[in-house]
């Protein structure tokens, strides 16, 4: 089984949690990732610079109408949503804010289950509201494979915790164990 | 044939049912976009698939309208990006001043915050007296709201932070009449914008201007849409006329790249060639 993307939903903590999990990743990480970061309207994306310094993978800003490539990871921009066409392209829309959030990672999951169907993992880490609940069930629906962050281990709690409480995830792991398992999926052994 | 096939072909099959019906053409919008808008209305209405969908948008006049609504963006704000007003008072105002009259269109409009937001620069800079604004929108209820310029008080304290960022040197509360909870723009600045209902994708060029403003509408367009809509914005601008895009949105993917030059690259600000 072969996945073809990567989408992963974070609000606060999630800049820690993200730093831990490329500064993991190896350089030639193929599944492409898609990132949903709750992240103030105004920011000037510093933020996705200092991630770049510890990372491997080159992180970017997902431009309207992008093809999505491997090896790549695109982080949605503040003030917009960010959603997958089925010709694997980004669209951007300034859409209401869903669960308080533009970006919203319902929005982005929701969008990219259709896109990938069975060919996606979706994952919930760290955050402090229940956006990425609907998604994530979405995702699941469509035969793709959910993780959430332990909320044990999680810099806040509520996201995962809610995420959990309403679907079943596949896995619920630790952040060194999520990055293990996704390595794993990157490279399934061939029989 | 596998669910995917028969919800793509459902979907397409409905917009052109609204396009051969009421005139309205959503057949070159982003796919997830309209998706999305489908599947809440099903949800909030209780119907149970799209072709249910389908036939009442057909027979129910007032389902329909929703609908189009649904699939209209109002979201918008005065100053958004305050980044792009200050760079339109420095790089663009200067060759606006040049002008004896300034033409602006601002396309997809909405309920109108950009268009006072233009206002208010012109008028700043002194330049208003001189100016026609023309906002335009294919939503009439939006149009309907934006001539009325009555806006919500929290939104209005947005509004300010945004207008103080953007530049603004004057008191914001000097542009509106507070009411309780809501606020009225000034008929000062109003007298100067024409409201009128265009649609991008059916209509053709407005009018001759000098700049247009078109921000946050091209990214639910499909390339095909995007191209014949910047089409029309290169045929009214006159030469060395300017046109400002949406923070995320520009001009690569089009044939019309080339036909203009950067006055701002971070702010999507181009300039017509000779």
């Amino acid at each position: 089984m072969y996945y073809e993307a990567i989408v992963i939903g974070t609000s606060s903590g999630g800049i820690n949690a993200l730093k831990f999990l490329f500064s993991a990743l190896p350089i030639d990480f193929s599944i492409p990732i898609i990132i949903v970061q709750h992240i103030s309207p105004r920011s000037d994306n510093q933020w996705i610079k200092l991630l770049n310094i510890n990372s491997k993978l080159y992180l970017k800003e997902a431009d309207e109408k992008e093809k999505i490539e491997h090896g790549k990871v695109y982080i949605a921009p503040p003030n917009y949503h960010l959603m997958i066409e089925r010709n694997k392209t980004f669209s951007l829309t300034i859409d209401e804010r869903v669960n308080y959030s533009r970006p919203s990672i319902d929005v982005l999951f929701e969008s990219a289950a259709e896109a990938y169907k069975n060919k996606l993992i979706g994952v919930i880490l760290t955050g402090s509201n229940n956006d990425g609940t609907n998604g994530i069930k979405r995702i699941q629906e469509c035969g793709g494979l959910i993780i959430a962050q332990d909320p044990e281990t999680a810099e806040s709690s509520y996201m995962p915790a809610s995420a959990i409480a309403t679907n079943q995830p596949d896995y619920i792991l630790s952040l060194e164990e999520i990055t293990a398992l996704l390595i794993k999926l990157d490279k399934p052994i061939i029989k | 044939m596998s669910n995917r096939d028969t919800s793509e072909f459902e979907i397409s099959s409905l917009l052109e049912a609204v396009y051969q019906k009421y005139g309205y053409d959503f057949r070159q919008y982003s796919q997830a976009h309209i998706r999305r808008r489908i599947t809440n209305r099903m949800a909030m209405s209780g119907l149970e698939d799209i072709s249910q969908m389908q036939s009442k948008i057909l027979n129910d006049k007032i389902f329909a309208a929703n609908f189009l609504q649904d699939l209209s963006i109002t979201v918008t704000e005065m100053f958004r990006d305050p980044g792009f007003y200050r760079s339109l008072r420095e790089n663009v105002i200067p060759i606006l001043k040049t002008y004896p009259f300034i033409k602006i269109w601002h396309a997809g409009c909405s309920t109108g915050e950009e268009a006072y937001s233009m206002a208010i620069i012109m008028q700043e800079e002194g330049l208003y007296d001189r100016t026609t604004i023309y906002a335009t929108d294919f939503n009439q209820q939006a149009l309907n709201r934006a001539k009325e310029g009555i806006f919500s008080n929290p939104m209005i304290k947005e509004y300010t932070a945004n207008y103080q960022l953007s530049g603004g040197i004057e008191s914001f509360s000097n542009y509106y009449t507070s009411n309780y909870n809501n606020v009225i723009m000034n008929q000062s600045l109003k007298k100067n914008i024409v409201w009128a209902n265009h649609n991008l994708v059916t209509d053709s060029v407005f009018a001759e201007v000098h700049m247009v403003l078109c921000r946050n509408v091209l990214i639910y367009f499909d390339n095909n849409l995007q191209n014949k809509v910047q089409q029309i914005f290169y045929n009214s601008l006159i030469n060395s006329g300017v046109l400002c895009l949406g923070s995320k949105e520009s001009l690569r993917f089009t044939d019309l790249y080339e036909k203009y030059t950067e006055l701002d690259k971070n702010q999507r600000i181009f300039k017509k060639k000779y």
